[in-house]
């Protein structure tokens, strides 16, 4: 991250505005109306304008005026306002204006450019901390801006919940910002409304509400974290004590807050000490790839698979192998995930008897333990999973203290309430785990919560209903039918809630049946705060002033208080203020600006006692075998489908699938085979695009829904996965109608789990094409990637190498050209593929980055996706190379998992550069293989004679020209490709230029470290590392020097500078035996 | 052979089929020949003929500028199979376009009395196949307006093509072909203009032909200059039949794709040009004796040489393809197994069968002399030897590329309405050409067939 230190961490500039000291200073006396009418009634003409100008300058008068809701402005209306005064407040307004620029300039983001702000060199990116709240988690985020406009999301390395890296929601959200479909103005039954226009209607209900005590007024957000927000909710809640606030977070289950209230008592957050484990289970929990703190996780657990170099083995001497700490992960679970795909252990087993199998391991774990009382209990694992659990359990107990387990956010309170008595029994509380107060500002048991407000609407007990950034139209389960909850019926002419307003980014399917529309701001163009997974207090800072006339749920939430007008900024400030008292706040508030954190603001760990024995749990219902399993689970992409108009993700293979664009019921190939389900190959764009697939109807729950199948090698048989957030009707052009509506079929009483006889599925006979950009999981027998256990490393470090014949021959003497030397800078790569876990944040770090287009389904489906790095996902011991769907292939049952980036791989004696006939590619003395755009005709051969396909081509103009919201969001460093040419990944050459002209003004060679491309950058587990190859004592070197390292394709002696270092599994011995 | 035929080079042979039909004098040929061009009446036939061919090659318009509108991307191509029919199109069009300089060139140079009749329109067929094929690289480019690019000009960047890349082989070695095709064409065609300017009635036929006929009188000197320039023309024809082809296979065999790189390219490919080039000729020469009713200067005989062309040149072919197989075993190279293994297995398997079919298999009936001598049976088995080269073609450019080094990155490709409408439009282009060739060209060189005249009366004597 030397890159943003260079820059320095800066402060938004628009708070300095709010710092000049006529803001510190302010005047006692407050300006109202009244005043300004005193002045005004014995001016006439010049006078009068002067007095205007007077009043101009008067920082009071702007103040007030500024303050779109000017101090007792409703009781001087009440009063009744003469038609002169009228006119001279419009004066006064007008002339205004005109100097102010317009009315929705926010007061903090004046930027003037004719005094350079400090620190800002025009073409020079800034970076800004700032955070994305996300659910009960908020990432730190640098953001690059250039001239005011965000333009690339970085990890903020001092942030707990990012360490320097991101996820692929992170990377994508800036798009988000610039998302041409977004609502932009205040709706009223769909007509535009001024925000004044909103706050006299919102002023008006809180004037009823006031009267009633807030009987009726009810608000409907997701999972806040935020503390300020949190308070000015409990501010209204405290205004008007019978109002009430509900919550609700489709895609996050309710089981780890219930979990922890089952087994302590009380809401308590987990925070997980991954580094120190050194066995982890996870338990449908894909805490690698999702859910709060993952990137943080998935950093620690990197850091134990990092492997060092191993001296020679002496087959003479006693084999005495080096102490390497990795560790091990046992992963259970339903559906494959990107924690799944890393596991050292997997087994696939169904949602249901994930807990069946947790408390057998609670029996095993305690009976020898600290409760013998507890041995009696003893409970049949799952079919099947006797074996695995015995190994697990012995070697859970033989690391006591140093390991961990963890419950999957989708999984029940009871699992939550097992996995909490293992730890304690184990011993891990305190040192791998550790328990906090809750992140959420109000932990409520979010179905029980909508389930409240969708009675009370019933009874008719609400008369007003906020919904702050939700979509409950579309996420409620659909027994709830939210829809005619707030919707006007025509039969009976009334809606059931009198007032319904809606606060989110796009006019979606709840915005369209409520009263108010208000279209919500970005958080990169709001203050705000968040809490991180472990409590940290992090700070939303804008980078750019609202695109639109858009608005905060803070700004929203204000205007049904008695100070509507009251901004971000100060309830921020003031917030700070109460929370972190100091006697230098301004000297607090730019460091925490700064850093984009509280410094020291995580929970502290509370001690907990356990109230729970696994006995107290009802006896388990026991899942029937001949019975299909539907789980909901959130998508890899669109998550619970508030990223469905993100094109970036939309067009994102999920790491597992490789499916773009659409979300399939995901059925084990057992399963498939069982009800007749195949998919056959398109003959255009084939495995790398086109995929057929048979259409199934889903009867679940009195509701249907239609989707298409997708066989999932490793997944559980009898286990057909619904992912949430697509099928979406009102999501924007890239969004809507998109793949299936799993929400259709998902009721309270089955969040999660459905159990059903297999006669609900039924074929109807057509086929659906999706867009699949890897088909082919089979590596055919080649050295692609390059995998191996733990043991097998001891006994031979250099087993990559295995097969490679003559491998010092295959050098110079080989090449026809003569070779070139690299005296000076030798960039290159090296990716670890024991750390990479498949997560796509590089994916969307490198598309942001480099202006990479979207080209959509059909061009996907042609096999014309242009990601200059793609994640390439392999099976291993897959016995059947090929799709024949009609005959069960057992090796697809649970086949380990690899994941390999792919960029360009920068080849020394590159393929491409020889056969291009207008030298539009070629190499720099640094060793890169450069693309001239310019010179490229197209001819395509380059990409033919790319052994590793990594080269990407225009086969049409697939970047958008016309749109103007996306001239913004693009990097003013990449050239905007047009068709007809070649493009690739470039090692982000534009860093290294601009890390080189930064090395040159100081006169100093580059420091390693201090270029960091886009991919290394996003990379939550150090997988990637880019460097000087030339310099030994670069990380780049150093892991290039490792005996894991290899070459893709080493044969071809195309010489890449990207190199991969071999994957080692750590298995436990008894179960490989097994 | 079947017992009771004569030996093949016999003297009965020769006999029963003659290069030209008894009884005809210089008169007599040049009347023949000139009368399709000058005094024939042009036939209903000809007209739908041409009608039906033009249309096509309208379609071809429509479907290039819809490409320069649109981009590559209307095509069927993708990332791995960057290319597509057009390079199949191109190589099976420059191939096609062998057959004609090879007769005109290396025949005339062994002496091959026989290639006479046939050497023209050969030649015609192989200049409209060389401007065929001309279009394919040029439009297959993502900016065909920058590919003067590939053009080696001094340009004020100081920059000059990649001369490493066979691709700028290809530009140099199709031009240079296309030039002298086109030289050598019109140099044997001066004299038969200057009949043409002297037998036409109307004027301006006069006139066009007169220009074009350079001024030829017929004299001894003329004669004795046209020949120098025809033989040397021939001599600098002959090795570049050789070389385009083998340019042409550089593209692939530089190239480090399986199926591609392959050193039996540059033979093996030019065996296959010429196979498809015969058969190309007797796809036109049939029809062509049959509608203007030549059969007594395309005779049996040229028919029955051709088809041993085809059935030496098919052999070649076929060792081509076995030994292609066999190194690719051989080698042990394992993604040169795993191809031999895909183009028998794997999902463009039938393509290859097909293939085999067409290009080894049913040619082997030509070993039969009644076959030979069967019209219907020629003209059907070149153009399945035709289907069959541009399936080979396909197999070599497409397959290869839909699964070579990265399991992760395989493809398959299918060609969209607008590859088969610029396909089926450079046919249209083709057919056009011939049309207007034989109505303004004589279709059979008047002078050469003269000589022979002369010739087979002298041996008569």
């Amino acid at each position: 991250m030397k890159r943003m230190n260079e820059h320095e961490h800066h402060e938004h500039p628009g708070h300095e505005h709010a710092e000049q000291p006529h803001e510190v200073t302010r005047p006692e006396g407050v300006l109202d109306l009244a005043d300004v009418r005193a002045k005004l009634q014995s001016k006439t003409g010049k006078q009068y304008w002067r007095s205007l100008e007077e009043l101009a300058e008067d920082p009071r008068f702007e103040e007030l005026l500024h303050n779109e809701f000017p101090r007792q402005a409703p009781s001087e209306w009440d009063e009744g306002v003469d038609r002169r005064d009228f006119l001279r407040l419009m004066a006064a307004s007008l002339a205004f204006a005109g100097l102010s620029g317009c009315g929705r300039t926010p007061e903090q983001t004046i930027i003037p450019y004719v005094k350079q702000p400090d620190g800002m060199v025009l073409g020079k990116p800034q970076f800004y901390a700032t955070v994305m709240p996300f659910g009960a988690d908020a990432i730190g985020l640098l953001v690059e801006s250039h001239e005011g406009r965000p333009t690339k999301i970085e990890g903020n390395p001092e942030h707990p919940s990012s360490l320097g890296a991101t996820n692929a929601f992170a990377q994508a959200s800036v798009l988000n910002l610039y998302d041409p479909d977004r609502a932009q103005t205040v709706t009223n039954y769909g007509e535009i409304r001024t925000w004044a226009q909103f706050l006299d209607a919102a002023q008006a209900i809180a004037a009823e509400t006031n009267a009633t005590n807030g009987v009726g007024f009810r608000i409907l957000t997701g999972t806040i974290t935020s503390p300020t927000l949190a308070a000015q909710i409990q501010s209204i809640l405290t205004r008007y004590p019978k109002a009430q606030w509900h919550q609700w977070e489709p895609a996050v289950g309710d089981g780890p807050r219930e979990g922890a209230k089952l087994a302590f008592g009380s809401y308590l957050n987990t925070v997980y000490r991954v580094e120190k484990a050194d066995v982890i289970l996870s338990l449908d929990s894909d805490f690698l790839g999702s859910g709060p703190g993952h990137i943080h996780y998935a950093r620690e657990f990197s850091r134990r698979r990092k492997l060092p170099n191993l001296p020679k083995p002496n087959p003479l001497a006693d084999q005495v192998f080096p102490e390497i700490k990795m560790n091990r992960l046992y992963v259970v679970e339903p559906t494959p995930s990107v924690t799944g795909a890393t596991a050292d252990h997997r087994l696939p087993l169904r949602a249901s008897e994930v807990e069946l199998f947790a408390r057998a391991l609670a029996a095993r774990v305690t009976d020898v333990t600290v409760r013998p009382d507890s041995a009696a209990e003893h409970v049949a694992p799952p079919a099947g999973s006797e074996k695995w659990l015995d190994a697990l359990a012995k070697d859970l107990l033989q690391n006591q203290g140093k390991c961990l387990v963890v419950a999957g956010e989708q999984q029940p309170a009871s699992l939550h309430a097992l996995v909490h008595e293992i730890n304690a029994t184990l011993g891990n509380v305190g040192t791998t785990l550790y328990y906090t107060q809750s992140v959420e500002a109000h932990p409520v048991n979010h179905l029980e919560s909508l389930r409240d407000l969708c009675a009370d609407i019933d009874a008719g007990k609400v008369d007003t209903l906020l919904m702050l950034g939700v979509n409950p139209v579309y996420t409620a389960p659909h027994d709830f039918d939210f829809a005619t909850k707030i919707k006007y019926d025509p039969v009976t002419k009334q809606k059931k809630v009198k007032n319904t307003i809606h606060l989110s980014p796009h006019f979606d399917e709840t915005s369209e049946l409520c009263d108010w529309h208000v279209a919500e701001s970005h958080y990169l163009e709001t203050w705000g705060d968040a809490r991180a997974f472990d409590g940290t207090l992090s700070v939303i800072q804008p980078l750019i002033a609202p695109l639109y006339r858009t608005h905060s749920a803070r700004e929203l939430l204000a205007a049904f208080t008695d100070k509507p007008g009251i901004s971000d900024y100060d309830v921020l400030r003031d917030g700070l203020k109460a929370a972190y008292p100091s006697a230098d706040f301004e000297k607090f508030w730019r460091k925490t600006l700064n850093d984009g954190l509280v410094a020291g603001s995580a929970f502290a760990p509370v001690s907990a006692a356990l109230k729970f024995t696994p006995a107290s749990l009802p006896a388990p219902k026991p899942a029937s075998a001949d019975e299909l399993e539907f789980i909901f689970r959130p998508d890899p992409c669109v998550y619970d489908g508030r990223f469905a108009n993100n094109g970036w993700l939309q067009e994102l293979p999920k790491p597992v699938t490789k499916l773009t664009w659409d979300n399939a019921a995901l059925i084990s190939p057992k399963t498939a085979v069982k009800l007749e389900l195949a998919d056959e190959v398109g003959a255009r764009g084939g495995e790398h695009g086109k995929i057929f697939t048979n259409v199934i109807d889903i009867s679940l729950s009195n509701s249907k829904v239609t989707a298409a199948a997708w066989r999932l090698p490793g997944q559980a048989d009898g286990v057909i996965v619904l992912p949430l957030g697509y099928g979406r009707k009102k999501a924007g052009y890239t969004g809507t109608n998109k793949g299936f509506n799993a929400y259709v079929v998902r009721t309270s009483n089955a969040l999660w789990t459905v159990p059903a006889p297999a006669t609900v599925i039924k074929k109807t006979g057509d086929d659906y094409p999706l867009a699949c950009t890897q088909y082919h999981f089979n590596m055919e027998g080649r050295q692609i990637l390059a995998t191996g256990t733990l043991e097998e490393f001891k006994k031979n470090p250099d087993f990559a190498h295995d097969g490679e014949k003559d491998r010092d021959k295959t050098k110079q003497e080989l090449s026809l050209y003569k070779e070139f030397s690299y005296p000076g800078y030798a960039w290159g790569m090296a990716i670890d593929l024991n750390s990479c876990n498949g997560c796509n944040a590089c994916v969307v770090a490198c598309q942001s980055e480099n202006n990479i287009p979207v080209v959509g389904k059909d061009q996907v489906m042609r096999g014309r996706e242009m990601h200059w790095i793609r994640i390439d996902r392999y099976y291993e011991k897959v016995e059947n190379a090929t799709h024949d769907a009609s005959s069960y292939d057992p090796s697809l049952a649970n086949p380990p998992t690899f994941f390999q980036p792919v960029p360009c791989q920068q080849c020394e004696n590159a393929p491409c550069e020889q056969v291009c006939p207008v030298g539009a590619t070629v190499h720099s003395a640094e060793g890169l293989n450069d693309m001239v755009y310019n010179r490229c005709v197209g001819t395509r051969y380059c990409s033919n004679n790319c052994p590793y396909k990594v080269r990407r081509f225009n086969f049409l103009r697939f970047q958008d020209w016309e749109t103007p919201q996306l001239k913004l969001l693009r990097n003013p460093e990449v050239t905007v490709r047009s068709r007809g040419v070649m493009e690739k990944c470039t090692y982000c050459v534009q860093r290294i230029n601009s890390g080189r002209i930064e090395a040159e003004k100081q006169n100093r060679p580059i420091r390693d470290g201090e270029i960091v491309t886009a991919c290394e950058a996003a990379c939550p587990t150090q997988a990637i590392v880019f460097g000087n190859a030339n310099d030994p004592s670069s990380r780049v070197a150093q892991l290039k020097a490792q005996q894991r390292n290899y070459t893709l394709l080493g044969e071809l002696n195309a010489r890449p500078r990207t190199t991969y270092l071999a994957a080692v599994r750590n298995p436990n011995s008894e179960l490989e035996k097994a | 052979m079947s017992a009771g035929q004569p030996p093949l080079d016999s003297p009965e042979i020769r006999r029963l089929s003659p290069v030209i039909g008894p009884g005809y004098t210089y008169g007599s040929v040049t009347e023949k020949i000139s009368s399709i061009v000058l005094t024939r009446p042009t036939s209903l036939g000809w007209f739908i003929g041409f009608a039906i061919a033009f249309s096509f090659m309208g379609l071809m318009t429509i479907a290039i500028g819809w490409l320069i509108i649109k981009g590559v991307g209307i095509w069927g191509i993708n990332i791995p199979i960057g290319w597509g029919f057009a390079i199949v199109n191109f190589v099976w069009w420059i191939g096609i376009g062998h057959a004609g300089t090879l007769i005109s060139a290396i025949l005339f140079l062994l002496n091959q009395k026989w290639r006479t009749s046939i050497n023209r329109f050969a030649e015609a067929m192989t200049l409209f196949a060389v401007a065929c094929a001309g279009i394919f690289p040029l439009i297959h480019t993502g900016r065909p307006w920058m590919a003067f690019y590939m053009m080696p000009y001094p340009s004020t960047m100081g920059l000059w093509p990649q001369f490493r890349s066979p691709l700028i082989w290809d530009v140099f070695a199709v031009s240079t072909y296309g030039t002298v095709s086109l030289l050598f064409w019109f140099v044997g065609l001066i004299p038969d203009l200057a009949t043409l300017r002297d037998r036409s009635i109307q004027k301006p036929a006069k006139i066009i032909y007169g220009m074009l006929a350079l001024g030829w009188r017929g004299s001894a000197r003329h004669w004795h200059r046209y020949q120098s320039a025809y033989l040397l023309l021939a001599g600098l024809a002959t090795p570049l039949v050789l070389s385009v082809h083998t340019v042409v296979s550089f593209d692939f065999a530089i190239a480090i794709v399986p199926g591609w790189h392959t050193t039996i390219f540059p033979p093996y490919f030019v065996a296959g040009a010429i196979y498809s080039g015969f058969a190309m000729v007797l796809t036109i020469a049939i029809p062509l004796r049959k509608a203007y009713g030549l059969e007594d200067f395309i005779t049996m005989r040229h028919l029955d040489n051709m088809a041993k062309v085809m059935l030496a040149t098919g052999l070649i072919v076929a060792y081509g393809y076995f030994f292609e197989f066999f190194m690719s075993l051989y080698s042990g190279n394992k993604f040169d197994v795993f191809l031999v293994q895909q183009r028998l297995h794997g999902p463009y398997a039938p393509y290859y069968y097909a293939l085999i079919l067409c290009n080894i298999l049913t040619p082997q009936l030509l070993w039969s002399y009644k076959l030979r001598h069967n019209v219907a049976v020629l003209f059907l088995m070149s153009i399945v030897v035709n289907i069959g080269m541009w399936l080979e073609r396909f197999v070599i450019v497409v397959i290869s590329l839909t699964r070579d080094f990265v399991p992760s990155a395989w493809g398959r490709y299918s060609p969209t309405f607008w590859d088969w409408a610029t396909f089926l439009g450079t046919m249209g282009m083709f057919v056009t050409l011939l049309f207007l060739f034989v109505r303004v060209l004589p279709a059979i060189s008047i002078a050469e067939m003269r000589e022979l005249v002369a010739e087979t009366t002298e041996e008569k004597q």
